[in-house]
């Protein structure tokens, strides 16, 4: 195994890779809920289709697509592995374990909600993402998105689906946010206040923003 | 000691070996001092199991003052029971209430197996500090004290680091019995003066593999090792030795 292999599966690496894919991810949700944020515009659309037509046809976003789709490979797979090893390292449970006294829920909890996360991410590319890609494939032409929005979540059922993924956004950046420094190794002093209030605030402002849009839709305030 | 009036009930995990399964066996004590430490308590339940002449609980424990990291047990779910900053020899029976029931496992990892009841194999640490906790001194006259100059936030750093006693509560507490807590505190003590520079990127290197070799698993951040720690050790030494591990792979000689 060459040193930049084995550095990259060892423990260090594995957590390496789950920062900087974590990271790469958190900057890809500042460019859509920017601008699915458009939809509030209440303009039938025309600023938000205007923006998609952009991300969907620019060359350059396109292929930073590829390295969008990677990084979400590669932060789901290695999150699988760091799961599997690190169960592996406790195969005799606790009868007894006091973890609440030590530690947040939600931090002892980011497999699971990787889990539930990938399963919505999985609804909603079915929605959107997958449906429109394939069509511009077959012929060229992108679908009409914000109208696919409006019927879409005239289902109550899929509104909850997309308000509890959102709340299990939220979690996961709470922790993830903040643990991505630690395992970069930025830990000091000078800046620890900073990270925290930015990835206890970006946890907030960004799931809530995304849990608006469906909500927003359903509720007619956006049509 | 003042005489003993306390009621506890005792579930306590025995095991003969590590080839055979375990199972916890229930003990009920009375006469227990508050002033008792956890580990005299277990002294007194001890010496009952003796005079009916079935076997004593094994445990580890040596001085009983809380700096030789011997003593391991995890009480009530929480490594060295409920109190912050102290091992199980430091706790006292007044933490707990009159009649209460109290369970003891021991730490629970695939890199410590267990030996008998509630003892432990730490020696995976021992082999982690082989492989790179060491520093490398020319033997002759000691030079004077003042010819390292060390800043004083960097000695105190190094000292808080260097107080890890290696009992093993930061890889009982953490879910994924990770080790990171031990490690980073050894490679930090050392790594912050100025005699741990001739070793300092592949004692990185070298304890992380070893560690990693030991089947520890890899951190999360819960902070749950920090929180646990008889030393309070820092989670900064992580932070450092993420940094130190991965300056060192990306700028060693060793391909």
């Amino acid at each position: 195994m060459s040193w930049f292999t084995q550095t990259l599966t060892s423990s260090i690496g594995k957590k390496l890779v789950m920062a900087l894919t974590g990271l790469f991810l958190i900057s890809f949700l500042v460019i859509h809920a920017g601008i699915n944020a458009m939809i509030f515009y209440n303009d039938g659309g025309e600023t938000f289709t205007h923006w998609g037509h952009f991300m969907g046809t620019n060359p350059i976003i396109r292929t930073l697509e590829i390295g969008l789709v990677a990084g979400f490979i590669i932060h789901i797979v290695d999150g699988l592995m760091l799961w599997k090893s690190n169960a592996a390292a406790r195969p005799v449970k606790y009868a007894v374990n006091k973890a609440s006294a030590n530690s947040t829920w939600y931090s002892r909890s980011m497999g699971l909600l990787g889990t539930l996360l990938l399963i919505f991410l999985v609804i909603h590319t079915a929605h959107f993402w997958i449906p429109n890609r394939s069509n511009q494939f077959a012929t060229g032409e992108e679908l009409n998105l914000y109208q696919m929005m409006l019927e879409i979540f005239q289902n109550p059922l899929v509104v909850l689906i997309y308000v509890l993924g959102c709340i299990s956004l939220f979690w996961h950046l709470l922790h993830g946010f903040q643990s991505a420094f630690q395992s970069l190794g930025l830990n000091h002093v000078k800046y620890n206040g900073l990270i925290s209030f930015v990835g206890t605030a970006f946890s907030i402002v960004i799931p809530a923003l995304f849990a608006l849009m469906p909500i927003s839709i359903y509720f007619g305030w956006v049509y | 000691m003042s005489a003993g009036n306390m009621h506890i009930k005792l579930k306590v995990w025995r095991q003969s070996n590590s080839n055979t399964n375990g199972g916890f066996e229930d003990y009920s004590l009375d006469g227990v001092s508050p002033d008792m430490s956890f580990l005299e308590m277990f002294d007194v339940l001890n010496e009952q199991l003796i005079e009916k002449g079935t076997e004593p609980v094994a445990f580890d424990h040596d001085c009983r003052e809380g700096i030789c990291g011997m003593c391991s047990m995890y009480i009530n779910g929480q490594p060295h029971g409920p109190l912050r900053g102290v091992t199980t020899c430091q706790l006292h029976m007044r933490s707990f209430n009159d009649g209460d029931t109290i369970v003891v496992e021991p730490w629970r990892a695939e890199a410590f197996p267990v030996i008998k009841d509630l003892v432990v194999d730490r020696d995976a640490f021992d082999r982690v500090i082989s492989a790179g906790g060491f520093v490398s001194v020319n033997t002759g006259n000691a030079q004077d004290a003042n010819s390292l100059p060390i800043p004083k936030v960097d000695a105190d750093e190094s000292f808080a680091a260097a107080a890890c006693i290696g009992c093993g509560a930061c890889v009982a507490a953490c879910k994924n019995a990770s080790a990171m807590l031990f490690v980073s505190a050894k490679i930090s003590q050392l790594a912050l003066l100025p005699q741990g520079q001739a070793e300092r990127s592949m004692r990185a290197e070298k304890m992380v593999a070893q560690m990693d070799a030991e089947g520890f698993g890899a951190c999360t951040n819960t902070g749950a090792c920090a929180a646990e720690c008889p030393k309070e050790i820092s989670l900064e030494n992580i932070a450092r030795m993420n940094r130190e591990y991965i300056g060192a792979k990306l700028s060693s000689s060793n391909v």
